[in-house]
């Protein structure tokens, strides 16, 4: 093994087996399967151990081990170790017994799950003599990448649907990145990103970086298992739009059992999707490993993906865990993100609203037992996607500097308590 | 009549680096047998053993994946671009 790999052996095509060295490359040459990292599992379970992790600060960086750089991290040393809530208000508007959230809407720097992707994309990046970052984005994976190229000193370049919401935008502009909106959806913004990767020598991350990138999603799951204190959870409900997160949570659960660090009952995996964009719930309701493309129509943009890469790998996990997939109407989003909000007073954006209101309908059908126990994967924040309840969540009370306006005001609403 | 093949990385090894191709053939599955003609052991990266696209391979016909169109039986007239493209990551 090249001593500058740190834990990482090779990566390996998901499909065929094929190795490839470390480098900047993210598909088999041989049928274009995706590539990922493979790992020294014998070497990371002699320092990745329950007292090295007493010792270690709270970010995802302290399950370094399993995160694929050869050195130390250098760009988002201080993303992740997002608090993860008991939901008890919620699990009974739920209807199950017990609800957790793991609330990424709160996650350094930019306020999504994504920061976890980008600091392991970014430093990889660093190692490998890259200079300029970009991606293709739905908006918060363009934040991100632009905060914290920001911060490392590095050039960025963000491609984004032109129609996406405007504080996502903004939020992408205001770090200096060079914002670049392409009149098309998502698929196509990722088309066109595909063939600038391979023009350009700039470290895409979700294109020629995607192996080591998408590594990043597994500290969510180290996460909530160390939180729940090494026991995994019965049942997790993930957000999907390519599919990814889903597959690389469960993922992290199994080298967590692999590692002996979490217990080795297996944690049941679940995907919630925008009816609007839903080509991996659909196919399987169907109960079929392979899913047609879809030209989305959702307001959760962020999961509006019609062409999900890790769609088939999804359906995978969800099958051999036993868990199920569902979708939800942009008034469901709706309604579930003010559930979450009034509930447990989380605000979260459409994305966590399909979370939610998938889950609820998970459970409704008993696909998620109502006497067991759930993790709701909250991965972005409300403040990004206003636009999308804008006029649904009322409007304030205006009146007058006047006591007797106050009143009149309180006196028309019988529901208000006055002591 | 002839449209323009755009060769993703992976496989510009076999076209000899080159980045676009022209073919004459009048859909999208013709056009593979003809890139077969000319760079032998091209197709098998693209199709797989019952015939159909390799699930990790989209192709494009001027900017529309061919699953809306009519997959392998899309037609193809002068000046149509094709692109050969990865999946990608979500984002």
């Amino acid at each position: 093994m090249n001593k500058d790999s740190g834990f990482m052996k090779a990566l390996k095509c998901r499909e065929c087996g094929r190795e490839y060295p470390l480098e900047a490359t993210h598909v088999c040459e041989f049928d274009f399967g995706p590539l990922e990292v493979a790992y020294d599992y014998d070497k990371i379970k002699k320092t990745l151990t329950k007292d090295a992790l007493s010792e270690r600060p709270q970010t995802m960086w302290r399950f370094r081990e399993l995160l694929p750089i050869a050195g130390e991290p250098t760009v988002g040393t201080g993303v992740g170790y997002t608090p993860l809530i008991k939901a008890d208000r919620l699990a009974k508007w739920l209807g199950i017994r017990e609800a957790w959230v793991k609330n990424d809407a709160v996650n350094y720097p930019t306020l999504s799950f994504k920061d976890r992707v980008v600091s392991v994309a970014l430093s990889r990046a660093r190692e490998l003599g890259f200079t300029t970052v970009a991606c293709a984005s739905t908006g918060n994976l363009a934040n991100s990448v632009a905060a914290n190229a920001a911060s490392a000193g590095m050039d960025s370049f963000v491609f984004i649907p032109a129609d996406l919401e405007k504080g996502k935008i903004l939020n992408s502009l205001i770090y200096g990145a060079r914002v670049v909106g392409i009149r098309g959806h998502y698929d196509e913004v990722n088309r066109l990103c595909a063939e600038i990767a391979g023009k350009y020598g700039w470290a895409f991350v979700n294109v020629n970086m995607r192996p080591y990138y998408a590594e990043g999603s597994k500290s969510m799951a180290f996460e909530i298992a160390e939180q729940l204190n090494w026991k995994l959870p019965q049942h997790t409900v993930v957000p999907m739009a390519s599919g990814s997160l889903l597959t690389k949570i469960h993922k992290g659960y199994q080298e967590l059992i692999k590692l002996g660090l979490a217990n080795d009952t297996q944690p049941t995996v679940h995907g919630a999707q925008a009816t609007g964009c839903s080509p991996i719930s659909a196919a399987f309701k169907e109960g079929k490993d392979f899913f047609k493309p879809v030209k989305p129509n959702t307001i959760a943009k962020s999961l509006a993906i019609g062409t999900p890469a890790d769609g088939f790998y999804a359906l995978k996990v969800m099958k051999e865990t036993g868990g199920a997939s569902d979708d939800v109407s942009d008034d469901e989003i709706r309604d579930a993100m003010k559930a979450l909000a009034e509930c447990e007073g989380i605000f979260t954006e459409t994305a966590g609203g399909v979370t939610v209101g998938s889950a609820k309908k998970l459970i409704a059908s008993g696909k998620i037992p109502a006497e067991d126990s759930v993790v709701l994967c909250v991965t972005g924040n409300g403040l990004k996607t206003l636009d999308a309840v804008q006029g649904h969540v009322g409007k304030p009370d205006e009146i007058k500097p006047s006591l007797r306006e106050f009143e009149a005001l309180i006196e028309s609403d019988s529901k208000i308590k006055t002591k | 009549m002839a449209s323009t093949i755009r060769i993703p990385t992976p496989l510009r090894k076999l076209t000899n680096d080159q980045e676009t191709i022209g073919v004459e053939s009048d859909t999208v599955g013709g056009a593979i047998e003809e890139l077969e003609g000319k760079f032998p052991g091209i197709k098998e990266r693209l199709v797989d053993e019952e015939g159909e696209i390799r699930r990790f391979v989209n192709v494009y016909v001027n900017e529309e994946d061919i699953r809306f169109l009519e997959n392998q039986d899309t037609p193809l007239k002068d000046g149509d671009d094709v692109s050969i493209i990865p999946a990608i990551a979500g984002g």
